[in-house]
């Protein structure tokens, strides 16, 4: 008798027999659907819940039918495997749910205001009484100070994970990941409250005959604060993964590492690189606080950042869903649509244009 | 144009830790020389101080000197980069770009350094890639990922990008030690092929590989781990096979240790 026969019995096949016994699928089924009948006869019976908690404890009933069917038919080792594998799979419906839940509800109810007054016209003018007014405003606001954000916080992050990957060595580089990590758990109000009283109330008055102002632009540099740990991080992981051989071969051929690094370790790294980009920037798209703090809220169209109060989208879902007019709830739903969709949209066009794969059509 | 490489009393260091002590041996134009050696002995190291790899790796340095044709590449005024055009690397395991094609990997080094020039990439490509006898096997698809050959291609192809810059000196750290033998014979007859060109140091466990590619070979060993590894032994390979002067290289070469 081997050693792992003696201290696992029922783990290991005998040597002359290697076949095993399986649990039909039928048997699968039954012991699902009992355990959903006894769930709700329990559940029901009792009066104790609904039928979220019907399908609860049906699960967990499976489980615990299935884990004891099968280790009578099948023994210990499979039975566990067979749980484990059904818990796997609970998880990642119970994941899903969610996020099947928020799409179908923003495309439900935000399909209501989907015209072309929504997405050609302000707010401006529109009381408590009128059915229409629109996002316009607020998409543009979003664009512009998501893109001006982009512009900042993407060269610096990227460069700046570079820096600590290349080349940084010793104190300085330590200290420079450490402030990126503290800076990673800013809140976003934080953020704004910094620009606030350093931007429009310090900076701003110098470029306006002393009036401080609110603008597009500081609202940008409120998610340009919030972007740039997400990136630098996330970029840092990346060049990490680059394996060294592959700078070495570079370096071997007489490469300048500037250029090993531009021409060899970013494209290998670049659609992680891209991922982490377009997280960061969902993340500034569907930021509200900071805009509302710095950038002011207009609800007239303003396509200057740099002059003047700006919308953007989440306030302006974060203004309708507050406001007394009936008609203000459906304009919020549709500004959220808006907001996903757009966000998806820059994502699988960024993936889509990062793709490495272009050499294996 | 190959040229003669000099290395007197080389030491290397990972930090505080010293891997080879005093190396000098004198590598002639366009020969084969071929480093055997016990793991761990430092033979690898010593081969990436010659185009200054060494010192990649955080902590690294180097003590001595390491001259190519009377000037010593670890001069401070010296340009590291122009010290690895002139001395190409190929590695253990083969390290295509994977973002890059076959042709892209073959004229990397080219392009890399500024040839822009459509004919002469196309050129550069066809005969390097012909240089490692790889050409047959490729030259339908030349725009398919480099990563998707086999080992023993890629092997090939990554030698193909380091001729194809026009080395001095090719470097090989144990370039067969992942390959089977068909390909390991495909590279040892490349190699015979390079030396009219090229001057070749090759690391290789394969003690068999030395004594059929090179015509010198130097042997490293170390008295116990944590002692720098030394040259023991360095001569005419048909010397150190049939008539070593050293007990350690005869122990060594006829597999008797301790």
């Amino acid at each position: 008798m081997s050693l792992l026969d003696r201290e696992t019995p029922g783990v290991v096949m005998t040597p002359d027999n290697i076949r095993t016994k399986k649990l039909p699928v039928v048997a699968d089924l039954g012991i699902a659907l009992g355990a959903l009948v006894v769930a709700a006869a329990v559940v029901l019976g009792f009066g104790i819940g609904n039928w979220v908690l019907v399908i609860f404890l049906g699960a967990v009933f499976y489980l615990v039918g299935l884990n004891f069917a099968a280790g009578a038919v099948e023994g210990k080792r499979a039975a566990r495997n067979r749980m484990w594998r059904a818990a796997i799979y609970a998880a990642c419906v119970l994941a899903i749910i969610p996020l099947v839940s928020v799409v179908w509800t923003l495309v439900t109810k935000g399909a209501a205001r989907l015209d072309g007054d929504f997405f050609g016209s302000s707010m401006n003018n529109i009381g408590a009484r009128d059915p229409n007014g629109g996002a316009y405003h607020a998409i543009l606001g979003t664009l512009e100070q998501v893109g001006l954000a982009a512009l900042m916080a993407v060269p610096l992050g990227v460069l700046g994970a570079i820096y600590l990957v290349e080349y940084g060595k010793g104190r300085f580089a330590l200290t420079v990941r450490f402030f990126v990590d503290v800076m990673t758990g800013i809140p976003s109000i934080v953020a704004g409250l910094f620009v606030l009283s350093f931007w429009v109330l310090i900076v701003s008055p110098w470029f306006n005959d002393g009036t401080p102002q609110f603008s597009g632009f500081a609202a940008s540099l409120a998610l340009t604060v919030l972007m740039l740990p997400t990136i630098v991080r996330s970029t840092e992981e990346m060049l990490r993964l680059v394996p060294g051989p592959l700078r070495e071969g570079a370096y071997a051929l007489g490469v300048p590492q500037w250029k090993t690094i531009l021409r060899i370790v970013l494209p290998t790294a670049l659609p992680g690189i891209v991922t982490g980009i377009m997280l960061s920037i969902a993340r500034a798209a569907g930021e509200t606080a900071p805009v509302l703090l710095v950038a002011g809220a207009t609800a007239a169209i303003n396509g200057d950042p740099f002059a003047g109060p700006q919308s953007s989208l989440a306030v302006f879902v974060y203004q309708q869903a507050g406001d007394a007019s009936r008609y203000a709830p459906d304009r919020a739903w549709t500004a959220a649509l808006t907001l996903v969709a757009l966000v998806l949209i820059l994502t699988i066009a960024a993936k889509l244009l990062a793709r490495r794969n272009r050499l294996s059509k | 144009m190959a040229k003669r490489i000099e290395a007197s009393g080389v030491s290397s260091y990972y930090g505080d830790f010293k891997a080879i002590d005093g190396v000098s041996m004198t590598v002639e134009p366009k020969t084969i020389t071929a480093l055997i050696g016990p793991s761990g002995c430092g033979k690898s190291t010593f081969l990436r101080s010659i185009n200054r790899m060494h010192e990649v790796l955080p902590g690294a340095r180097i003590e001595g000197k390491l001259t190519i044709d009377d000037q010593n590449i670890y001069d401070p005024d010296v340009d590291v980069t122009a010290v690895r055009r002139l001395i190409g690397m190929v590695f253990q395991r083969p390290n295509p770009f994977p973002t890059m094609s076959i042709y892209e990997n073959v004229v990397a080094g080219l392009k890399l350094n500024g040839v822009k020039k459509k004919s002469l990439l196309d050129d550069a490509a066809e005969k390097s890639l012909k240089s490692a006898n790889l050409w047959d096997e490729v030259k339908d698809r030349l725009n398919r990922p480099g990563a998707g050959l086999s080992g023993g291609q890629q092997q090939r192809l990554c030698i193909a990008r380091t001729i194809a810059v026009e080395p001095q000196v090719v470097l090989m750290d144990e370039p067969c030690s992942a390959l089977d033998p068909i390909s390991t014979l495909a590279i040892e007859d490349l190699m015979f092929k390079l030396k009219d060109r090229f001057t070749i140091i090759i690391v290789t466990h394969n003690m068999q590989q030395a004594a059929r590619v090179s015509d010198k070979t130097g042997f490293f060993s170390i008295d116990k781990t944590g002692d720098p590894g030394r040259l023991i032994e360095y001569d005419d390979t048909q010397k150190i096979f049939s008539n070593p002067t050293q007990k350690k290289t005869e122990d060594y070469i006829t597999g008797r240790f301790g």
